[in-house]
């Protein structure tokens, strides 16, 4: 059932779904902090589809095992790579957004953006 | 005929000189005498280069330079064609005048930003060069919007609400209608595939309906006609004239307005043609409108108080005489019009310049208060009743010339009710100017108002200074020469002949002046 | 050492930046002099890269030697050649600006500025320069990174400005990332000419129209294009001045440069999809423009009027790349040019004015044309660029993209560009009122009067005039001179070849 499920079209619905919440969270949530977790749902939203299109059914991981020969065997392997690049990517935009938030919450002690905007006009 | 052109770069150095002077006299403010020295010098450079073609320009030939590539497909292209030639010999004779003229005025007013005042007045000078030697329309453009930029420091010159805000006025006008001849330009160079001017038009051949023409024709004219103060076009320009009056002389009386009129004349003669405007019919609406504005702005003129302004709605009915005749598209009303265009500037710049003169040395700003001035200023004064005169039509002054051949022109083109505008307008001209005349040398002076006004000491003052008053009774001169010799000196009247001629391709000009 | 040039023109900046912290703890001079020369380095590799792809035609350079698609190509042709010489000479003259600007800074935040900084020209060059589009995702997020890190150091609501933009900064990249996904799904490629040969029988599939969207809505994002430009006029306003100057003038256009890329090279501009994407972007660049326009007319702080100008700006090119015909691309692509440099100009003109009176309030700053009468004739000079009055840089584009308008028969682009002059002659001429013509009044007035008579050297230090007069002299040469731009370099970056 499971298997099925993730091999048809209904993987793409649910990264999709996924996907969207990121922004549909960062409009919607006046924390400044869920704004980030909602742009990191995004971003692994994305990566979770990258290593959806490497998948292939019976294939194992790109590493080369004794008598087990031809691509068909190996899922691809470089979506994987640049997944860790995104990876890398999403982890530095996530520790600079906090690093701002650091100096946000020093300066008016707010992180509730409605909070913040009043202050900040003060 | 078609005219030998000639390679030349003397139109470019006419150009280019006075921005070259703008440059010396920016970098030498603190030096009044060394900065007006670069004035003069750049005034009798300028009129030198543009007489020294004179000869080569009679003998057919077009003096111009290789074009510059400034866009795809497109060149800076300047040529000394007759029209041209006349707009720039009247251009450059009247920047000397208006130098010394300058000098003196603002010298005895003690204005303040001469520096820039100075430079300004350069750069409009190379600007209405460009204009007048202007061989496509792009470049007719480039220098059109450099006249409208350089001439806003010299409208806001004295810094103050009224100065401000009539500046406002002055570019919400000029820039919408520049770039609304923008729209037609790049329109027609799409439709023809080039924007050169050719007498007798360029459109004629282009593959357009006249839908399309008419909607060009409307916007290149919308876009001059507002320079040109036609109605209702012509709010900027009562307004404007918080300028210092040396600047109301020169730019209002002769390079921006005429430069608006020039455009007209260029757009009906050189871009789309006597032949194709008369199968559009447009033309009429023109003229019609023309007509209007004529009427109208005397009768306005006649309730103005202040002189300069009285002169400038004076100076929105006269321009009109030149697109009236650029639009009855008949020979001779196109020989008048150039000619007005001449005529006009050296009458209008007597006028303005009497207005200064009276302003700079008894500081009166109103026709009502110039009881009795003719006594103490009379060659002031007598000056102003040449420019008068001339305004109202009366032969022997250049204006007569232009109107005649005008008048003559609408009954060629069997419209003698514009013989009719002009004959109103002439006792509405009349009107208006010879009360001042009137009242300054018949009327005794009033000392109470100038009490009034002014408090004491005003009063017991003379003619106006040497650097005035040379000027203005010159121009005066010039506008008697020009009305009994039209070909004195520079050969006007031919080079307007020569033009038209031109334009309707050598189809034979009969009577005339 | 010839051969190596597109590594290189990334390599500098790029290992300066590593080294720049560094540096800062030996001397806060050493690190600006290091930087600097990094930078100028990278003017010359990128104009020597410029002259060969000129001469050459497009050069493929193969990171390590590794074909592609195996390995990173960058692929450089006019096209990006020419940018990357702008992004170069445009952050090296912000860079010498930058040095009032941190002055006062300890060693190791000019350390880390200068690092920034080097990031951020690196990041820009290889988004120009890479032939491979999820290694332009990289380069991406590094310009943007420390793009943000940089608004942030403009002060208190910088770093709320800086979060705002890295919010949405972030929705940006990652749905160009989703469109790469979609494209790499379809094709099996990351190599831009690669993809180019295989896409096109897929033209209209479902999965390529969505690529294209999630691309064109990324990039828009990046290039505040309208609706999506919320986080513009905030970061322009509160970063420090030199790099206000470089993300209006550089940072917006890398990536209308990507969408022109992917557009009209990657999945190439015949019809379908990509056509009615164009047209989009065309309607929302000139809906930008209106927008734009009008608000800078509502705004008071100069900065800020900048800001919504460059938002303006910005649909000048969408606009352009929407007309798609030959002067279409070419008004896009000498706009992109014209913009970067007046627009860096009129920011430091800002920045110089705050720097000598104090005040960013247009109506608080009369008669500043007293004080700084060179850096305000600089001004006037871009002022009257972004009008669009000749013979200033401005109008030539101007014209190019009304050209292209009525040859493409596309009427209401004509009315928006026009429209759009008069409506910033009313914004910068309610500057020029301000700054030239009103007068102060009463005591203040005097006061004023005797510094402006007292005051001796220079207006500004050198390191700010310098750039300033550079770019606002760089207006009218390349006003003058379009012909020769266009012919010898513009034309070769349109797709097909130009003429």
């Amino acid at each position: 059932m499971i298997k099925e499920m993730l091999s048809s079209r209904v993987i793409y619905w649910l990264i999709l779904v996924m996907f969207m919440l990121g922004p549909f969270g960062m409009i919607l949530q006046k924390n400044l902090v869920k704004k980030i977790m909602a742009m990191n749902v995004m971003q692994v939203a994305v990566i979770a589809f990258f290593l959806v299109l490497g998948q292939k059914e019976g294939a194992t991981l790109p590493i080369e095992i004794q008598g087990l020969m031809g691509a068909v065997n190996y899922i691809n392997p470089l979506p994987h790579a640049l997944m860790l690049t995104a990876i890398v990517v999403s982890l530095s935009i996530t520790g600079v957004a906090l690093a701002l938030l650091l100096l946000v919450q020093k300066q008016y002690g707010e992180l509730e953006e409605d909070e913040l905007i009043r202050r900040m006009n003060q | 005929m078609t005219p030998e052109v000639l390679l030349d770069y003397r139109p470019l150095w006419a150009v280019l000189i006075s921005l070259i002077a703008a440059v010396l006299i920016m970098f030498h403010g603190k030096r009044p005498n060394l900065r007006e020295a670069w004035t003069i010098m750049a005034a009798f450079g300028k009129a030198i280069i543009v007489f020294s073609m004179i000869p080569a320009v009679l003998a057919g030939k077009i003096p111009a330079i290789e074009p510059i590539h400034i866009a795809k497909g497109i060149t800076l292209h300047l040529q000394a064609d007759p029209t041209g030639m006349v707009f720039a010999v009247l251009a450059s004779v009247l920047w000397i005048l208006t130098s010394f003229y300058s000098i003196g005025y603002v010298r005895k007013l003690e204005e303040k930003h001469q520096t820039g005042y100075f430079a300004s007045f350069a750069v409009c000078l190379s600007a209405t060069m460009g204009i007048a030697f202007a061989g496509n329309l792009l470049t007719f453009f480039i220098f059109y919007e450099i006249l409208t930029i350089a001439t806003y420091p010299l409208v806001v010159h004295k810094r103050n609400k009224e100065a401000i805000d009539g500046g406002r006025k002055y570019l919400a006008y000029t820039l919408i209608a520049g770039q609304l001849l923008l729209i037609g330009i790049v329109w027609s160079y799409v439709l023809a595939g080039t924007g050169d001017f050719q007498p007798g038009g360029f459109l004629a051949g282009a593959a357009a309906s006249d839908t399309v023409l008419k909607v060009i024709f409307f916007l290149m004219i919308v876009g001059t006609a507002v320079k040109a103060g036609v109605m209702p076009l012509h709010g900027w320009l009562p307004t404007a004239m918080v300028a210092p009056t040396p600047v109301s002389a020169l730019l209002h009386a002769v390079a921006v307005v005429k430069a608006g009129a020039f455009g007209v004349v260029r757009i009906v003669g050189f871009v789309f043609g006597p032949e194709l405007l008369g199968e559009l019919g447009v033309a009429a609406i023109l003229a019609g409108v023309a007509g209007f504005t004529i009427v109208c702005s005397s009768v306005i003129a006649m309730n103005q108080d202040n002189l300069k302004r009285r002169l400038a709605f004076s100076t929105i009915g006269q321009l009109s005489y030149v697109v009236l005749g650029a639009a009855l598209l008949t020979p001779l009303s196109m020989i008048g019009a150039i000619f007005q265009i001449v005529a006009h500037a050296f009458m209008k710049i007597t006028l303005f310049m009497v207005a200064g003169a009276i302003h700079a040395t008894a500081h009166l700003d109103n026709v009502s208060q110039l009881d009795g001035i003719g006594r103490k200023m009379p060659f002031t004064m007598g000056a102003f009743t040449v420019g008068a005169l001339g305004i109202t039509g009366m032969p022997l002054i250049a204006g007569f010339i232009g109107k005649w051949n005008l008048a003559l022109g609408a009954l060629e083109a069997g419209k003698p009710i514009y013989v009719a505008i002009l004959i109103i307008s002439a006792m509405l001209s009349s009107a208006y100017l010879l009360p001042i005349v009137y009242k300054a040398f018949f009327k005794k002076p009033s000392l109470v108002s100038h009490h009034d006004s002014h408090g004491e000491g005003h009063h017991d003052h003379g003619e106006a200074n040497k650097a005035m008053l040379i000027p203005l009774v010159m121009t005066a001169i010039i506008s008697i020469v020009l009305g009994v010799y039209p070909n004195a000196g520079a050969h006007l009247y031919d080079f307007a002949v020569m033009a038209v001629q031109g334009i309707v391709s050598g189809q034979v000009i009969g009577g005339g002046w | 050492m010839m051969e190596q040039l597109p590594a290189l023109l990334i390599l500098i900046p790029l290992l300066t930046a590593l080294a720049s912290p560094l540096l800062s703890y030996l001397s806060g001079r050493l690190v600006r002099c290091t930087a600097l020369a990094a930078l100028l380095a990278a003017v010359f590799c990128a104009v020597g890269i410029l002259t060969r792809v000129l001469s050459e035609g497009t050069w493929h350079y193969r990171f390590g030697g590794w074909e592609p698609p195996w390995g990173i190509e960058y692929a450089v042709d006019p096209l990006a050649g020419a940018l990357a010489v702008l992004i170069t000479f445009i952050n090296f003259m912000a860079l010498i600006y930058a040095k009032t600007e941190m002055e006062d800074a300890t060693r190791t935040k000019k350390g880390v500025f200068y690092a920034l900084f080097l990031l951020t020209t690196a990041g820009l060059l290889g988004m120009t320069v890479t032939g491979d589009v999820f290694n332009l995702y990289v380069f991406l997020e590094i310009s943007s990174l420390s793009t943000y890190a940089l608004i942030a150091s403009g002060g208190k609501r910088a770093i709320f400005a800086a979060f705002r933009y890295l919010i949405i900064g972030t929705v940006g990249g990652t749905f160009y990332l989703l469109g790469v996904g979609y494209l790499y799904a379809v094709t099996g490629t990351l190599n831009m000419a690669d993809m180019a040969v295989k896409i096109q029988p897929l033209l209209n599939t479902p999965a390529v129209i969505v690529a294209i969207a999630s691309i064109v809505a990324g990039m828009g994002i990046k290039m505040a294009l309208f609706p999506l430009h919320g986080w513009l006029p905030d970061a322009h306003t509160y970063a420090p001045t030199p790099i206000s100057a470089i993300i209006s003038g550089i940072m917006i256009k890398v990536p209308a440069y990507v969408i022109f890329r992917m557009l009209y090279f990657v999945i190439g501009a015949g019809e379908g999809p990509v056509q009615q994407a164009l047209t989009v972007i065309g309607c929302i660049g000139a809906a930008g423009i209106i927008h734009g326009s009008i608000m800078a007319i509502a705004q008071k702080e100069f900065k800020r009027i900048l800001a919504y100008s460059s938002m303006a700006q910005i649909g000048y090119v969408a606009v352009g790349l929407s007309i798609g015909n030959v002067y279409g691309l070419i008004g896009a692509l000498f706009h992109v040019l014209n913009h970067a440099v007046m627009k860096s100009c009129l920011f430091m003109v800002a920045g110089a004015v705050k720097w000598r009176t104090g005040e960013y309030r247009i109506d608080k700053i009369m008669q500043v044309s007293k004080k700084l009468p060179l850096t305000m004739f600089a001004f006037l000079v871009a002022a009257f660029s972004m009008v669009g009055l000749p013979p200033t840089a401005g109008f030539f584009s101007k014209w190019y993209l009304v050209l292209g308008a009525f040859e493409a028969g596309k009427w209401p682009f004509i009315v928006v560009i026009i429209l759009s002059g008069l409506l910033n002659a009313v914004y910068f001429f309610r500057i020029i009122e301000n700054t030239f013509l009103r007068k102060k009044e009463g005591a203040e007035a005097e006061a004023e009067e005797k510094e402006i008579q007292t005051a001796t050297g220079l207006e500004l230090p050198l390191t700010m005039l310098v750039p300033i007069l550079i770019l606002g002299a760089g207006v009218l040469i390349i006003g003058v001179s379009n012909q020769q731009i266009i012919s010898q370099v513009i034309q070769y970056a349109l797709p097909g070849g130009g003429f």
